[in-house]
């Protein structure tokens, strides 16, 4: 067994008598797609901000490539290799789509503090932007204004500025909502080649789309991981059918 | 050409065709009005730096203007009356060479926005207005309550101070001084907003959560925005003051905060040429509208008003447009 990039470690989190994370320990290793599902209010979002940064930990840790990243801010942890996608796309709106792509690579360069020299004429951040655009399938929109995309192009120029920072890890809050079947197809497919790129800790709804593409598949309820294993473990694990399939099955 | 780029032109040479035909005319107040109009305008382009590319909305850039008119103050008042600024442990004498003097100014006022932002970037919303507006009322005490200079009569400069090779006595030249460093940092704010770390720190105004994301953190960027906002005001209030010959306590009151961010707002908040539009009105409407009325500021409320409900942009945004996204 190859060793973790990601490890998780016993992390808990509440909310005054919640229990938004308890006891959650979780890894990712290399070339792998780990999907972690649930139902809504399960505490997803709230694990993927322990991950991330921004959201302090009651206890536990997180390694990150063998370092203890617990005590590093949102910042630290990215500059360390975690590339993190938004459920709800974060970008800047005011900026073209080529815009906010340069800014992921500007990040990732980390030559920040020039005054002077035009950034969008510099042809290595521009040529990794445009790789990233490309990528996702956006390269002909790079001029547009964020703000004129559609929802869907959001989704993926949130994928594209997150590839520019060529992370180790990805970290992905539902890259398919609201993406409609066929983008949601093509965005499986997309995923699919990434992996080779960096493993992926992919939180999502679509179960298409996680029986696809997970190698392994840990399943949050209430904060707890009830079970882990590959999509035909989850599958026929009677906590699980009960605790979220349960529901699909019935209808 | 943009229709931007032709309105910033039109207001950069508007400036010094004013300047020179009233020279032509022989009416030196007005090119004194001209001067007047390039400094604030200074003061205007570095608050733009923090509020129209950084998004913070400082209410307390007079503590910077103030800093910048009281380095001038002070080492002159020094030259003037041939004691040293201090003794031990050396010694340090006054100046009267305004390169000397905006160097000092910037250095001042550079350092203390490095403090005063270090203190209150903690902060945002309202409570980064009240904080800046806290640390601009706390120097404008100071300098009150502070009777080796003057206190609350301010400080007078018998001779303007000299440049060297120029006659900065003659109005003229002095416009031209003032001028020429309005377009110099014109042209380094310009290079700035479209710079790596323009991009940065108006992405981080746009959207924190995204630009911490990339790995970049928005305090330092907005710390830094905060410290070259401050000097560049800092340097307009060493130009004022020595426009003015005079310095007092007023520099540093929240009415000239509020001033500063009335050109700002006027012109159009994060416009290049912005702070230029609206100082060049504000002197314009103080001009024509003082003569006409003590109470003038009634009609500068009124269109201040009418700007911030109907032409988000300023004047800049009304007759240019959108921003265009320059790539």
């Amino acid at each position: 067994m190859t060793e973790a990039l990601l490890d998780v470690r016993n992390l808990h989190k509440s909310f005054g008598a919640l229990k938004a994370t308890d006891d959650v320990s979780i890894t990712l290793r290399k070339g792998e797609i780990h999907a972690l599902i649930g139902p809504n209010g399960a505490g997803k979002s709230t694990l993927i901000k322990q991950i991330a940064g921004g959201l302090r930990s009651d206890s536990g840790t997180v390694h990150f490539a063998g370092q203890d990243v617990t005590p590093l801010s949102t910042v630290q942890r990215a500059r360390a290799g975690l590339g993190r996608t938004f459920q709800i796309s974060s970008l800047a709106m005011e900026y073209t789509v080529l815009q906010n792509a340069v800014l992921g690579a500007l990040g990732q360069s980390g030559r920040v503090m020039r005054f002077f020299a035009p950034v969008m004429r510099q042809a290595e951040l521009r040529d990794e932007a445009m790789r990233a655009l490309e990528l996702v399938g956006l390269a002909e929109h790079a001029s547009k204004r964020t703000a004129d995309l559609s929802h869907g192009q959001r989704r993926q120029l949130e994928v594209a500025v997150v590839l520019t920072l060529r992370p180790k890890v990805f970290l992905m809050d539902e890259p398919m909502a609201g993406l409609g079947a066929s983008g949601s197809k093509e965005m499986t497919g997309f995923l699919d080649t990434l992996r080779a790129e960096a493993p992926i800790l992919l939180v999502e709804h679509d179960m298409d789309a996680v029986f696809a593409l997970a190698d392994r598949i840990s399943v949050l309820v209430y904060g707890q991981i009830i079970a882990s294993g590959t999509a035909a473990e989850i599958k026929a694990d009677p906590q699980v059918r009960v605790a979220y399939l349960g529901e699909e099955d019935a209808a | 050409m943009t229709r931007e780029t032709i309105l910033n032109t039109f207001l950069f040479l508007l400036l010094p065709a004013t300047a020179l035909a009233a020279f032509a005319l022989d009416e030196p107040f007005i090119i004194t009005l001209a001067t007047k109009a390039a400094i604030l305008a200074l003061a205007g382009v570095g608050l733009n730096i923090a509020l129209g590319l950084g998004g913070l909305v400082s209410f307390g850039h007079a503590a910077f203007f103030g800093l910048g008119g009281y380095a001038m103050g002070i080492l002159a008042a020094h030259a003037q009356s041939y004691t040293p600024l201090m003794e031990s442990p050396f010694l340090i004498e006054g100046t009267k060479s305004m390169p000397v003097i905006w160097l000092v100014a910037l250095v001042v006022s550079a350092l203390a926005a490095l403090l005063i932002g270090a203190l209150s970037l903690r902060t945002s919303g309202v409570y980064f207005i009240m904080v800046t507006l806290a640390f601009g009322q706390m120097l404008f005490y100071f300098a009150i309550s502070w009777p080796a200079y003057g206190g609350e009569d301010g400080l007078s400069i018998y001779v303007r101070n000299g440049f060297p090779g120029l006659n900065t006595l003659d109005p003229l030249t002095f416009f031209g001084i003032a001028f020429v460093i309005l377009a110099a940092v014109l042209f380094f704010a310009g290079r700035l907003a479209r710079a790596p770390f323009g991009l940065a720190l108006s992405a981080a105004r746009q959207n924190a959560e995204r630009v911490e994301s990339v790995g970049l953190a928005p305090f330092r960027l907005r710390l830094v925005a905060f410290v070259i906002s401050g000097a560049v005001t800092g340097l307009a209030g060493a130009l004022f003051a020595d426009l003015n010959r005079f310095v007092s306590p007023t520099m540093f009151s929240w009415q000239t905060s509020g001033e500063i961010m009335v050109f700002v707002i006027l012109g159009g908040v994060g416009r290049l040429f912005g702070p230029v539009a609206g100082a060049a009105l504000f002197i314009l409407l103080e001009h024509v509208l003082g003569g006409l009325s003590e109470f003038w500021h009634i009609y500068l409320g009124l269109l201040l008003l009418l700007v911030v409900l109907f032409a988000r942009g300023g004047m800049i945004g009304l007759i240019a447009g959108r921003e265009v996204a320059h790539d």
